[in-house]
């Protein structure tokens, strides 16, 4: 039985449009203007036990707005969500006991006290059973490798040791769903790969499902091979992270070193030449004729070195977004 | 992050919990888990509150200070009066009164309460606690408790040594009973200031800001609740109004209590009424919260 399912999730927010100037401010006082808006729209997907998933989108996409409808915070306008078998917005407590939402721009934790403290009081609102808390715990802070912060006041952490902290007291009671929004933001690359690999491994380990967003590629790249991409509340893209690649880049990447110390002309006629540095040519080939124009660029120059890459995840994924809706991608799960 | 001011001795309701009460609805055998949950998270929160011990004992020293311009100018409208009773209260029991408000609104008063649940429904730190099993007004009480208790307990000895300076002013001391009448109009003052407070929090929900609505709640309930000087000073039918009012309870009957100016039977419709008044607005607490959280989830979050 899937973790979530998501079937024609709609959510459509009314926004006060206010008007121009004083004036405007003073109209508005009597009667208002709304906009309606869409901010998800008919977002379809399942989520089977044990999976992480990525959900991509740029700002304001709905990505927010559908965790906060699987979370419970907000009822869909249409359509309907099951995640561990109820229905968020009911708020049960065995739903909130089994599941953890972790937002890397809000913190949880008391602020002028340490760790622990917030800990344990995580322990009494889950109703935790002193024995299994300090295992976990103990696993948690090993795993983290957070040991001896456990007891500083939290304003005194690192952002990075905060961040960790808040993961802790997020798994504490074992959650079976994680929603992570946006877990590493503002963090250094060293702090963003250690909770990459902390969160791996507890996947690994514990078989907990993962659904986060994210706008580092890297995060993506490290935990997820399944994404979700939503550009203006519709889901556009579901399916592999290599298939992406596939289905959105048309071109790829030809690096060629030629012979001497410049580029040869005459390159142009094989694709469009992205940069240039010494004799180091980068070439945007269509991905069809990238046999051909290799072919024919041995044949006529001295080639020292080549490659053939896809182009950089973002850049096809900022690809997508702009794009918007091209249509429903049916490929695996 | 840190408090930052004198007024924010006893502050603040940073936090917010969830809509549906697990005490209320946990079964007989679970409910010791329950109040254990609450109990832990008063006992946390008051670790928190202690981490500024210094901030505290100055601040309640400096709170003081005002009393000394208060009893000067008793003595001067007495003097200038040229009476010895202004509506049956004597210089002394004036005097003894103004101290007493002191005490009452160390239980009553609930700085930045209303601010942090609307703060908090505004900002979306109200989120934090919907995700969890965990009732938010069950949360903010304790949190209120662990921080007057501890805000109670700096405060006695600097409160101890005022009143025994100003001990002139207490005629006459009060007996067992009404000792017990006393400290019991203290605790339901605590209650409704609680949820008194939390109701007008509850107006974020409908309303973006709600700063200069607190504003007039907070300027009104200075004059109304007996803090600036006893009620019965007032023109009689006006005090026959605000007497029926719940906010009497909040400064004036624990301390008309302790002076025995409300005796006998009045004294037991009094407590019997401030009952009633804490029960009405715990539910009416309830209330907003569960309304206004349907709000919440079909417009914002």
């Amino acid at each position: 039985m899937p973790i979530i399912e998501a079937n024609d999730l709609t959510k459509v927010y009314r926004v006060y449009q206010k008007k121009d100037g004083f004036l405007g401010s003073l109209r508005g006082l009597v009667k208002r203007e709304y906009k309606e808006v869409r901010a998800a729209d008919g977002v379809t997907f399942t989520i089977e036990p044990g999976e992480m998933v990525a959900f991509l989108g740029p700002n304001g996409a709905g990505k927010t707005t559908t965790l906060k409808m699987l979370s419970g915070l907000i009822y869909p306008t249409r359509g309907t969500a099951r995640v561990l078998g109820h229905v968020p917005s009911e708020r049960a407590d065995a739903f909130r006991r089994r599941f953890a939402l972790v937002m890397g721009q809000k913190n949880q934790l008391w602020w002028d006290l340490p760790a622990a403290d917030s800990f344990q009081l995580h322990r009494e609102i889950y109703s935790l059973p002193a024995a299994d808390f300090a295992r976990t715990q103990g696993e948690l802070i090993e795993m983290f490798g957070v040991g001896a912060l456990t007891r500083q006041p939290v304003r005194e952490l690192s952002l990075g040791e905060r961040m960790k902290m808040e993961l802790i007291a997020a798994l504490l009671h074992r959650p079976q769903l994680l929603l992570l929004d946006e877990p590493t933001i503002g963090l250094d690359v060293i702090a963003q790969v250690t909770i990459q690999k902390c969160l791996k491994e507890y996947n690994a380990q514990r078989g907990v499902t993962m659904l986060l967003t994210s706008h580092y590629m890297r995060d993506v790249e490290a935990l997820c091979k399944r994404v979700l991409v939503i550009t203006r509340g519709k889901l556009v893209y579901d399916g592999l992270l290599a298939g992406i690649t596939e289905q959105f880049g048309q071109s790829k990447l030809v690096k060629l070193q030629f012979a001497g110390e410049t580029v040869p002309p005459g390159l142009e006629q094989y694709g469009e030449l992205t940069k240039t540095d010494g004799p180091v040519a980068d070439l945007k080939v269509d991905r069809h004729r990238v046999a051909e124009v290799l072919g024919a660029v041995l044949d006529r120059y001295t080639v020292v070195d080549m490659s053939v890459q896809d182009p950089p995840l973002d850049q096809m994924i900022a690809r997508v977004f702009e794009e918007g809706n091209v249509g429903h991608a049916s490929t695996v799960a | 992050m840190r408090p930052p001011s004198l007024e924010s001795l006893e502050r603040e309701a940073e936090s917010i919990g969830a809509d549906e009460s697990p005490a209320m609805r946990a079964p007989p055998a679970r409910r010791w888990g329950t109040l254990a949950k609450y109990w832990r998270i008063f006992r946390v929160s008051l670790g928190e509150r202690l981490v500024y011990r210094g901030d505290f004992i100055i601040g309640t020293v400096l709170r003081f200070l005002p009393m000394v311009t208060t009893i000067l100018l008793w003595e001067a409208v007495f003097k200038g009066s040229g009476q010895a009773e202004l509506s049956g209260w004597n210089l002394y029991e004036m005097i003894a009164y103004l101290l007493l408000v002191h005490v009452s609104r160390m239980f009553s008063s609930m700085p930045g309460l209303a601010f942090g649940v609307a703060r908090s429904i505004r900002d979306g730190d109200l989120k934090k606690y919907l995700l969890q099993p965990i009732d938010m007004l069950a949360y903010l009480m304790s949190y209120r408790a662990a921080h007057k208790a501890a805000y109670i307990a700096t405060a006695a000895l600097p409160y101890g040594v005022l009143l025994y300076l100003c001990r002139g002013y207490f005629t006459s001391w009060p007996d067992a009973s009404t000792w017990l009448a006393f400290l019991a109009s203290l605790s339901m003052a605590f209650v409704i200031g609680f949820y008194f407070e939390a109701c007008i929090g509850m107006t974020g929900f409908w309303f973006l800001e709600v700063t200069s609505f607190l504003y007039v709640v907070n300027t009104l309930n200075f004059f109304v609740s007996g803090h600036m000087f006893p009620l019965d000073l007032l023109p009689p039918t006006l005090a026959a109004i605000l007497k029926v009012l719940p906010f009497q309870y909040l400064a004036y009957f624990p301390s008309a209590v302790f002076l025995g100016k409300i005796q006998g039977d009045a004294l037991a419709a009094g407590l019997l009424i401030e009952l009633a008044w804490a029960l009405t607005f715990a539910l009416l607490a309830r209330l907003l919260f569960r309304t206004g959280l349907r709000r919440y989830s079909a417009f914002g979050g």
